[in-house]
């Protein structure tokens, strides 16, 4: 099959469509994923392809999704679960924390819970509250579960299905804002690396942005203004935040020996600054300045209309380079 | 068997075919036809059973365990519905099924290396059907729901049974679980003891109608049954059992019971019931009205109850020596089966925990 060129959401659907015709015990499951396709419609037409059996439309309860999916884990089947927006994910979080995570632990290895929990994530889409968040550090703080983020089109094709094929559970966030970017994607050229490994995805030599998800665009439209000042900004997308992929990540600190950790997370005990702990634990003599973190701010995601003021956008990116490389 | 009919004790909507006082009775609903093997195999388990528990909580009071939930009182309802179980079923426990997991034939060793603080649960569920206990109380009832929505989807012929109590009745997870399993019309049982507490809260605190008939506004059949009395937990386990098999969906056993113990060995119920309640459900002790009836009938004698109370000896003996054998394990087997795919973090973790370890090594 030749290249096509799909947006990230219909990469998605192409790398969901695959894992359901590669095995049959992989189960889709949600609120409006059927009929309606998912309010992104990332899982458009596979109920009218798999039927109401495999493409699941469940209740309105996301601990329900998430409870329900561990005992489809434990008699074999590999659920899918969309929890529809972000900040709907709490109440499902008992059984993520508790359960989903903790399984494998406790029964010594006896019993795998292969699931695969969607979550779109992130702001930019001047969407009403509980619609914008970034939760994936509680989920990277919790042992037992795997943590990624697509940022393109082709990732989401071969992420999603690595995801899924995985024996571990794995929270997988969506860049919900570039859902309609585009690109194109080849299934026949096979993965193009591993799910836990990082992407130098702009070389550089003086500064190095670490980070994922959404905000991988807006660090190489960063790295591209930079570069008409002179500055020669390297991009790393980590796609996997739990584990991280330090050999990477630390390899690029220290080359540029400059770091700054880009996510639009609360910036307070974030992932952002577990990395900027262990880049400081790592690169201690090769650091030219401290690594700086450009984040969301310790608040709740704000109002739509001054959400551009929370996000890290291009200039507090500059900012912050110029601030490392000035100290 | 000769049947008498006598109004069951606790009102006409509870199902009882044994009162407390050992007599056989009738109900509309429900019956039950046992061989008197099968009659005497019950009492057998409803001493076996006690008999984990009170060696439990011996090994507890002694130090040996850390903690022990204690079952005792809810022999017939654990034993009713474990027997109910046949090789397909699986079950979903709290923290209290010893029972269950005896009818389902786990050891009961491996019931207290959780407890004893060695493992979080030293049996594999896929071997007998039984999942690990459950601590959060609720959550497996959605795990219930799953594995029988999974049953439904292999064409399998089990069923599955959720086992929660009182408390668990005002948990998000089980009132979810009621209605996943109806909207898809699982093949799961929800097997509810009552007893009446939880911790210290009682029934009132959870629930302002009887249990049993939340299940009405859930879209399927609830009914309460005597949980002291094994035939009844048997009869009616039995027939929604059956009812899920056939696909016609879950059904709420209420089994009405009393939890005669503590909460678990940390527990002081003294704070917050009067001995007199105790006292009142000792008169509906599940194994007494047992071999009364046993006795009464003529289907035991006393050679019996000896052959079984030295069954019960056995078995203490074997529990002790299993859990005075469970030894503590390698602390760095800390960071294993974390994951199934392992952790390149964890790696780094343990080496450092091993290079810290091995730093003692001839030291004293």
């Amino acid at each position: 099959m030749a290249g096509s060129t799909l947006t990230l959401g219909k990469a998605l659907n192409e790398g969901l469509r695959k894992a359901l015709e590669d095995d049959p015990k992989v189960l889709i499951m949600g609120e409006d994923v059927g009929r309606l396709g998912g309010v992104f419609r990332v899982t458009d037409g596979l109920q009218k392809d798999f039927g109401e059996d495999r493409v699941i439309d469940t209740p309105l309860a996301e601990s329900g999704i998430v409870g329900t999916a561990v005992g489809l884990a434990i008699r074999g089947f590999r659920p899918v679960c969309e929890i529809q927006f972000d900040g709907f994910v709490f109440p499902a979080f008992d059984q993520i924390v508790s359960q989903v995570a903790k399984m494998h632990y406790r029964s010594a290895g006896n019993v795998k819970l292969p699931i695969t929990i969607r979550i779109p994530f992130g702001g930019g889409i001047g969407a009403v509250e509980h619609h914008s968040e970034s939760p994936e550090s509680y989920f990277c703080h919790t042992p037992g579960l795997k943590v990624v983020s697509c940022s393109n089109p082709v990732d989401a094709y071969w992420m999603i299905q690595q995801a899924i094929a995985s024996d571990d559970p794995i929270v997988f966030f969506e860049p919900k804002r570039r859902y309609w970017d585009k690109a194109e994607v080849d299934p026949s050229a096979g993965a193009p690396r591993s799910l836990w490994d990082a992407e130098v995805v702009r070389a550089g030599s003086e500064v190095t942005l670490l980070t994922y998800g959404p905000s991988v665009k807006v660090c190489l439209e960063a790295a591209a203004a930079a570069e008409t000042e002179g500055r020669d900004i390297e991009v790393v997308d980590l796609r996997s935040l739990s584990p991280i992929d330090w050999k990477t990540v630390i390899a690029s600190v220290r080359k540029t020996q400059h770091a700054i950790v880009v996510s639009e997370a609360p910036v307070y005990a974030s992932l952002a600054s577990e990395i900027a702990a262990r880049i400081s634990e790592k690169c201690f003599y090769e650091l030219e300045s401290p690594v700086l973190r450009v984040c969301g701010f310790s608040t709740p995601y704000p109002t739509s209309r001054i959400e551009e003021d929370y996000l890290p956008d291009l200039d507090r990116i500059l900012d912050a380079v110029d601030r490392s490389l000035a100290f | 068997m000769a049947v008498q009919s006598v109004q069951p004790s606790e009102g006409p909507e509870l199902v009882q075919l044994l009162t407390p006082e050992g007599e056989r009775v009738e109900h509309p609903d429900y019956s039950i036809d046992l061989t008197e093997d099968e009659y005497r195999e019950l009492y057998r388990d409803l001493v076996l059973v006690r008999r984990i528990d009170t060696e439990a909580t011996a090994l507890q009071r002694q130090g040996e365990l850390g903690l022990w939930a204690s079952l005792l009182g809810q022999e017939a309802a654990q034993v009713g519905a474990g027997r109910a179980l046949t090789g397909g079923d699986f079950a979903f426990p709290t923290y209290r099924e010893h029972g269950v997991a005896y009818c389902k034939g786990v050891d009961p060793v491996t019931l207290l290396g959780l407890f004893r603080g060695v493992n979080q649960g030293g049996w594999n569920p896929h071997d007998k059907g039984f999942q690990l206990y459950t601590i959060v109380i609720g959550s497996q009832t959605l795990h219930a729901t799953g594995y029988a929505m999974g049953l439904q989807r292999d064409g399998a012929d089990g069923a599955v049974m959720a086992f929660f109590g009182d408390g668990a009745s005002s948990q998000g997870d089980v009132n979810e679980a009621f209605v996943w399993s109806s909207v898809f019309q699982a093949p799961v049982v929800f097997f509810c003891q009552n007893n009446q507490w939880a911790i210290s809260e009682p029934l009132e605190r959870q629930s302002r109608i009887p249990l049993y008939e939340r299940a009405k506004g859930f879209g399927f059949p609830g009914v309460r049954v005597d949980g002291n009395d094994v035939l009844a937990v048997l009869a009616v386990s039995r027939a929604a059992l059956e009812r899920a098999r056939e696909g016609s969906g879950p059904t709420l056993v209420e089994a009405y019971t009393y939890r005669m113990g503590p909460h678990t060995t940390s527990d002081d119920p003294t704070r917050y019931r009067l001995a007199a309640e105790l006292e009142t459900w000792k008169l509906k002790d599940p194994i007494e009205r047992m071999k009364a009836y046993l006795s009464r009938t003529g289907m035991a004698d006393h050679d019996y109850f000896a052959e079984v109370d030295t069954a019960a000896d056995e078995l203490a003996a074997h529990i002790r020596a299993g859990c005075l054998a469970l030894d503590d394990p390698d602390p760095i087997t800390l960071f294993d089966n974390v994951y199934a795919g392992g952790s390149t973090l964890l790696d780094e973790e343990r080496e450092q925990l091993a290079a810290y370890l091995g730093s003692f090594e001839g030291a004293h």
